[in-house]
């Protein structure tokens, strides 16, 4: 993917500030979006206030945990929330088009042309009576309605064959239930790329799949960037698959981002006490097999009910450490250290430093 | 080194997660039947077809208090209030303070109290035939999705076969039959005996609908961990039957009965109104429903309130049964 | 571990095949599992790891006896158990538990935390002394649950309490060992370090012995001794967990070590990539199971079967013809394309 070679822990010179880039700017940009639902029990809000921007050719990865409103963040840009239910506000703008307040049918027409959806499960994003192949191609004359049939056969067959189907004029007859989990999640890939679209979201696309097939999947969709200079966001709860392909990471926690920046800065110089417990839960191929993860105390908060302050407080180790600020005043984001580097926290800059150096990095991810 | 301070933080934070307990109890200390109960109050249309149906079962619950009250007993033949043709006197069929309803053409029976009776008879009927058909469907259907297998298959088969019967050409040959074996032609029908010949009758009919629908269910649920961890526990067929899957299969039952109740008080009224339902002299809507056919030019008010009550009921019952079924719904739930 | 302790449970030749049907006439079977060798001993923990459809969950539901074995023996604290009727399993059934994957589906929902954890008492007939609440409430404690929500129900808990009162269930009639089939796989990473903890602390303060599956190679890393790799429902290689991720002879265990995206290391991981699929354990490869994906395989590879024994240097046994040698990450050969 467009990233160059990992950067040694820490090192603080590199200009991975998406908003100051030079050139035409982020292809998506997204600014304070706010997601509602209207449900029996309350009102959920299950994103609050979230913004990020991806340019061409890179790949932003979401993080948190089930519920922390990557999916809903998702389905907002594309368009797909129930309008009846969902109160959306802030700004989306894909290439320079502003997309909240859009009709139904605008949305339509770029969804799938300019940005395109890659689903955790396959088996129900593709329909089940229809051959794989003739999605693809339906996939295709959708936006160039002057395609005939077999021009967009053709294109299917190609796209089916890029992804890595092998003998894919012949698997093009062939239905979704005949494809193992792998090639129909490469069905998928083939179907959301087939129009060149300049977005694409993959909501955990690999969850469903084996490691080895998620290795696969993972090269799949990094050597199809390079060909079609895509922006990606990956959203998925595997800081493994992150640190594998994402170029900027944004860490979410009951609907607000909590911190945002380069995967460099992020997994190698955390500065936010809950992606300090993401990193020090997850179990690890590496260092001392015997020693207890340290998990993150308590459960993730009801969105209806958010805890006062900082969201994370009753789960926040260090929660006291400022007295009770953490409990009335709601942290802003703000830069942290280094230029993009975001972060929404009290600490203070000397006290992260110090708990992270002191009590967090033995045991954590350089454990 | 020891973590064992943040593992114990984090099981002081799950023990200690109920701050607030208050609002902590109104949010989810509430077991799934409350939560029903809570959705169901919320339903207006649940609430006042609920009502309605209370009113009507305290109505049959209570005839003879209400005969005791209204001072006139379903059989009095009230001869001076009709005209030489028959036809009550006064207007809309005779209705006045003492006849609420009016009376009864040809008889002079009090429209009103026969009703009261009638709501009595018909929700005896229904009920009785609801319960006996879901019991049978029940256990059949359960067994049949448990077990699976050749057992399945034959209570499938005899499902099948139970469909295929018309039932009312059925219920047309077989009650008079029936009652023929035990009494006379000329011999009074005892009206007990009546009213099982139809409750057996309906049962004979009405479980396979139930069955199907339990059979479905628990096939669904069996292969369900929970199943599972009795199993490995080593738990008897009862225990998984009745302890584990019963329990999970009450809601789409409780439906079932519910809206097979109507269908039962129609069928009463059918049957009674063929002529092999229950006997003359006991008081039912059907019978009344058909007598009442051949006044509808001349007196229409007989037809009229039989009419209105029993649409009422069934829509009641009906209307409660859809309401209950969308409490019920898991898609709503939590 | 002391390799002369008297093994806890002991399986030998252990196969399952599903027949398939086409209508009604059979069109061969599903060889879910074929031949499986192991044995664990009193308060070891095992660890099954391999890709969806391995035939993990098989195995672990022939050992717990929900599935009845096609061939093979089981043997429990020296009594054969692979054909046992419910009556003779009774009493083993006490000492042979299982936690369950989905925290939704194991948990009856129509029933109280107290009654699902009481269940096992309650179908054994076994009063403990201080009655059943008293003993539930104890168990409550033990998982890290509040015993004050005795009486609540499942849909008010979350994932990872849920996976806990599965565990209490489990826990209920002291079982000697447990079948742990992907207890945290539902789970979110920082909740799955809960759990994960938890059982670590309930198997050493207990000596229980587990039967640990995961498709995780991580998550068995913290928590086995020992660690079976299976595919296509053959164990490949088993051996002590630090022989297993530190000198892998299997070339299927070095491709799923290399495949696992680690958060420590930045950027693309490991140099090993398999190509394909799992093939179909309907109709699975001739000789070695993994010739198709392996890319070392040979014509030998495609006619004999290769034995489970031990090779030269390590101390565990593997199943391949030309097992690697030496740390991994380097794998021998390079890797080549395979086409099937
Ligand atoms: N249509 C809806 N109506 C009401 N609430 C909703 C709706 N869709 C999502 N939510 C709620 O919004 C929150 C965020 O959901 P979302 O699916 O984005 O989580 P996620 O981060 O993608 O989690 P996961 O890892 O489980 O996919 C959750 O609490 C969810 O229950
Ligand atoms: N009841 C069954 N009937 C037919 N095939 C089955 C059945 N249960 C499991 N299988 C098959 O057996 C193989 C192993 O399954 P399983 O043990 O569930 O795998 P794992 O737990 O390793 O993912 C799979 O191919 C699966 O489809
Ligand atoms: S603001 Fe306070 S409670 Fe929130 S993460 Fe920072 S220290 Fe913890
Ligand atoms: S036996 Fe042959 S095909 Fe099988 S793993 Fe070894 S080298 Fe590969
Ligand atoms: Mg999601
Ligand atoms: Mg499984």
């Amino acid at each position: 993917m467009g990233r160059s070679e990992a950067v040694p822990s820490g090192e603080p010179d590199r200009p991975e500030v998406p908003e100051q880039r030079s050139g035409d700017g982020p292809y998506l940009q997204v600014r304070e979006l706010r997601v509602r639902f209207d449900t029996e029990d309350g009102v959920v809000r299950a994103v609050d206030g979230v913004s990020f921007a991806v340019e061409r050719g890179r790949t932003l990865g979401i993080v948190g945990e089930s519920g922390s409103g990557k999916s809903v963040t998702s389905l907002a840009i594309l368009g797909l929330h129930n309008a009846k239910r969902t109160t959306i506000s802030g700004e989306i703008s894909v290439g320079g088009r502003q997309l909240v307040g859009l009709r139904e049918e605008e949305i339509r027409r770029l969804r799938g042309r300019d940005m395109a959806m890659i689903f955790q499960d396959p088996l129900s994003a593709l329909h089940p009576y229809y051959s794989v192949g003739r999605q693809i191609a339906e996939a295709y004359r959708v936006h160039h309605p002057r395609a005939g049939r077999r021009e967009a056969r053709s294109r299917a067959v190609d796209m089916l064959g890029r992804v890595g189907i092998p003998q894919p004029a012949k698997r093009f007859d062939q239905y979704p239930h005949e494809f193992s989990g792998g090639m129909r999640q490469r069905a998928m890939i083939a179907m959301a790329l087939v129009n060149d679209p300049d977005l694409l979201i993959a909501d955990e696309p690999t969850t469903a799949l084996d490691v080895t097939v998620q290795a696969q999947i993972l090269d799949l969709l990094a050597d199809l960037q390079e060909e079609f200079r895509s922006a990606i966001i990956l959203i998925t709860h595997d800081l493994g698959v992150v640190s594998q392909v994402a170029d900027d990471v944004l860490v979410m926690y009951a609907g607000r981002a909590v911190e945002h920046g380069s995967v460099e800065r992020v997994l190698r110089a955390p500065q936010h006490p809950y992606t300090w417990g993401l990193l020090s839960s997850v179990p690890s191929l590496h260092g001392d097999a015997d020693a207890d993860l340290v998990p993150i105390p308590g459960n993730p908060p009801s969105l209806i009910n958010l805890p006062s302050g900082c969201a994370f407080h009753p789960r926040c180790r260090w929660a006291d450490v400022n007295g009770d600020r953490s409990r009335i005043e709601v942290p802003e984001l703000r830069e942290a250290g280094q230029a993009g580097h975001l972060v929404a926290c009290h600490l203070s800059a000397a006290d992260r430093e110090r708990i992270y150096r002191d009590e967090v990095a033995q045991v954590g991810v350089a454990r | 080194m020891s973590l064992s301070p943040v593992e114990g933080a984090a099981l002081a934070e799950i023990e200690s997660s109920d701050q607030e307990p208050d609002e902590k109890k109104r949010l989810v200390g509430r077991s799934p039947g409350q939560l029903v109960w809570a959705r169901l109050r919320r339903d207006r249309t649940a609430m006042v077809s609920g009502v309605v149906l209370a009113l009507f079962i305290l109505a049959a619950v209570a005839a003879p208090l209400i005969q005791r009250l209204y001072g006139v007993s379903p059989n009095q033949q009230f001869g001076d209030l009709l005209d030489a043709t028959g036809m009550p006197l006064g207007y809309v069929g005779g209705v006045s303070g003492d006849h609420w309803f009016g009376l009864e053409p040809g008889l002079g029976r009090d429209i009103f109290i026969r009703m009261i009776y009638g709501i009595r008879t018909s929700l005896l009927i229904a009920l009785g035939a609801a319960l006996v058909t879901t019991t049978i469907g029940v256990v059949l259907g359960i067994v049949a999705g448990f077990l699976g297998g050749v057992v399945d298959s034959v209570i499938s088969w005899i499902t099948d076969v139970a469909l295929a019967l018309p039932f009312l050409i059925f219920a047309l040959a077989v009650v008079p039959t029936f009652s023929l074996r035990f009494y006379g032609p000329r011999d009074a029908v005892p009206t007990w005996f009546a009213v099982t010949t139809l409750i057996v009758v309906f049962a004979a009919f009405g479980w396979t609908g139930t069955a199907r629908l339990v059979r479905g269910q628990v096939v669904s649920l069996r292969e369900r961990e929970f199943v599972e961890a009795a199993r490995a526990s080593g738990a008897g067929l009862g225990h998984m039957l009745f302890r584990q899957l019963l329990p999970n299969i009450w809601a789409p039952i409780l439906v079932a009965f519910s809206l097979a109740v109507p269908s039962y008080v129609t069928g009463e009224a059918a049957l009674s109104f063929l002529g092999v339902g229950l006997p003359e002299s006991v008081p039912s809507f059907g019978r009344m429903i058909y007598r009442s056919i051949d006044y509808l030019q001349t007196d229409p008010a007989y037809v009229f309130f039989p009419g209105i009550t029993i649409f009422a009921l069934v829509l009641a019952f009906n209307l409660f049964g859809d309401a209950l079924r969308d409490a019920l719904d898991p898609k709503s739930s939590r | 571990m002391s390799a002369e302790t008297e093994p806890l449970l002991s399986v030998r030749g252990l196969t399952k095949h599903f027949p398939v049907r086409q209508g009604l006439r059979a069109r061969g079977a599903v060889r879910a599992v074929d031949g499986l060798d192991f044995d664990v001993r009193p308060g070891e923990t095992l660890g099954l790891v391999g890709e969806s459809g391995c035939g993990k969950t098989t195995t672990g539901r022939m050992l717990v006896r929900l599935l009845e074995p096609t061939s093979g023996s089981i043997t429990f604290a020296g009594r054969d158990i692979t054909h046992g009727g419910r009556r003779e399993l009774r009493g083993l059934r006490q000492d042979l538990q299982i936690i369950f994957q989905d925290p939704y589906a194991s948990l009856n929902p129509r029933h109280t935390v107290g009654r699902i954890v009481a269940m096992p008492l309650q179908v054994n007939r076994i009063t403990p002394p201080g009655g059943v609440k008293k003993r539930v409430q104890e168990l409550l404690e033990l998982v890290g649950l509040n015993p004050e929500h005795y009486n609540r129900y499942p849909h008010e808990f979350s994932g990872g309490q849920r996976q806990r009162i599965g565990i209490a269930r489990a826990l209920a009639l002291k079982p000697k060992l447990i079948v742990a089939d992907e207890p945290v796989s539902a789970l979110d990473v920082s909740i799955q370090a809960q759990v994960i903890n938890l059982l670590r602390d309930l198997q050493r303060d207990l000596d229980l012995a587990f039967v640990f599956i995961a498709h995780d190679l991580a998550v068995i890393r913290h928590f086995c001794h020992r660690v079976a790799v299976m595919y296509l429902g053959t164990i490949v290689e088993i051996g002590d967990r630090d022989t297993i991720y530190t000198r892998p002879q299997h070339p299927y265990t070095r491709a799923l070590l290399s495949a696992i995206p680690d958060v420590t290391t930045l950027g693309p991981a490991g140099r090993i990539r398999l190509t394909g699929d799992v093939p179909t354990p309907l109709n699975p490869p001739s000789g070695c199971r993994f010739r198709t994906r392996c890319w070392k395989a040979t014509d030998h590879c495609a006619t004999e079967e290769p034995a489970l024994t031990t090779r030269d240097d390590g101390g565990q046994l593997t199943a391949c013809h030309y097992p690697e040698s030496g740390p991994v990450g380097m794998p021998t050969g390079e890797p080549v394309e395979v086409s099937k």
